[in-house]
């Protein structure tokens, strides 16, 4: 037990560097890379607002393909006068058309991998290089 | 023989303990009905008709009939992202020519008109009344929907294939290879998604053109004016008019699956 010191000396130091990126966003406010999306055609107004759109987006998507998939109700999204269908591809893409400059983004920061695009199309975009 | 006392039985016990075993299976609903509902068993809407059910007439008398022509199937192959695969094993159908000895094996027996036999008859999904598909899909990933159209959703699909033994028709079609690698990049159509590895897919009578008020696309392409599509329970519908005052056939109506898709021969 003389080791006492030595071995919470080393737990402490040993938590403090695995919870470096907790305790310093923590402490500093912000985190040393943060996504950037790029935000295009931002003329358009969006189904939702941005803050909701950024947490729920996945959550909306799933309600827009239960509706049209399982209920058969595809009545379009009205907003400012604008129609919008309830689609990924015929909607959401048709202004975020740059999908490695705003989905990927922040899927890859968070790595998440949405499978959505295995089947929906999305815009032809110029090859990019993996970031 | 030796008697275990701990499985002795009074009368009186051996009595009430039958009753509440009978009252248990007599009384309260079973599994299946516990764990999926009441409508397990009632894929079919006979109780209430509803008021739209989509239906399909194939005029075999006007279709061309020839090997060549394959405007419908080459339109909705084309529309709904269905890759070309010449390997039979791994092939994807939506619509598609069989004989009609295949399409109608029960038929072969005894003589019919001659010309039907070298005929290529235009199958699809029937879209029954009375799915086996939707019955033994463990996901409900396919389902009949109120106007009859047997849906899909590929969000579900678990690819187990339930559904293309349980189809009577080989209206299914397994993804044994992901789709995009096959069809040519610049020919997918953007309006409509692909498939990925691993689900089955087949014919949904367009139900998203449907639901806009607009044919299938088949229906559409078909130049003979071969393919009519319509709503059944409309007294004054195409379909309707048609299959009242001609004589017209369904594939191995015998099975019970009430198949919604006719053929005037």
């Amino acid at each position: 037990m003389r080791d006492k010191m030595k071995i919470f000396a080393g737990a402490a130091i040993f938590l403090a560097v695995a919870l470096f990126p907790l305790w310093y966003v923590r402490t500093t406010g912000k985190a040393s890379i943060v996504p950037e999306p790029k935000i295009v055609n931002a003329g358009k107004e969006c189904v939702n607002a941005k803050e909701y759109m950024r947490e729920y987006h996945m959550t909306m998507l799933n309600e827009w393909r239960d509706e049209v998939v399982r209920e058969g109700r595809r009545t379009p999204i009205v907003i400012a006068g604008v129609e919008y269908q309830k689609s990924l591809s015929d909607a959401c893409m048709k202004c975020h058309a740059n999908k490695s400059d705003f989905c990927d983004v922040c899927h890859n920061y968070l790595g998440v991998s949405p499978t959505c695009w295995d089947c929906h199309n999305s815009p032809k975009e110029p090859k990019h290089e993996i970031r | 023989m030796k008697y275990d006392k701990n499985y002795e039985l009074s009368r009186r016990e051996f009595i009430r303990k039958a009753a509440l075993l009978g009252l248990s299976v007599g009384g309260s609903k079973t599994l299946m009905e516990v764990v999926f509902g009441d409508d397990i068993l009632a894929a079919s809407t006979d109780e209430n008709p509803a008021t739209v059910r989509w239906a399909m007439v194939v005029d075999m008398t006007k279709c061309s009939r020839r090997e060549d022509c394959s405007d419908c199937m080459a339109v909705c192959h084309r529309t709904h992202n269905v890759p070309a695969i010449s390997n039979r094993r791994h092939e994807i159908k939506w619509i598609w020519r069989e004989p009609f000895v295949n399409a109608f094996p029960e038929l072969k027996e005894g003589r019919l008109r001659k010309d039907l036999y070298g005929a290529g008859f235009i199958v699809l999904c029937n879209h029954c009344d009375n799915p086996p598909c939707v019955r033994v899909c463990p996901t409900r990933a396919t389902w009949r929907r109120q106007d009859g159209i047997v849906m899909m959703d590929m969000h579900r699909c678990i690819g187990c294939r339930y559904c293309m033994a349980a189809c009577p028709y080989g209206s299914r079609s397994f993804n044994w290879m992901d789709p995009r690698k096959i069809l040519d990049e610049k020919a997918i159509n953007q309006d409509y998604p692909t498939r990925t590895k691993g689900v089955v897919e087949k014919c949904d009578f367009c139900a998203e053109r449907i639901d806009r008020g607009m044919l299938p696309v088949c229906v559409e392409a078909c130049k003979e004016k071969a393919l009519v599509f319509g709503n059944l329970s409309d007294a004054g519908s195409p379909v309707s008019g048609l299959l009242a005052g001609r004589f017209a056939i369904r594939r191995k109506p015998e099975l019970g699956t009430r198949p919604e898709v006719y053929y005037i021969v």
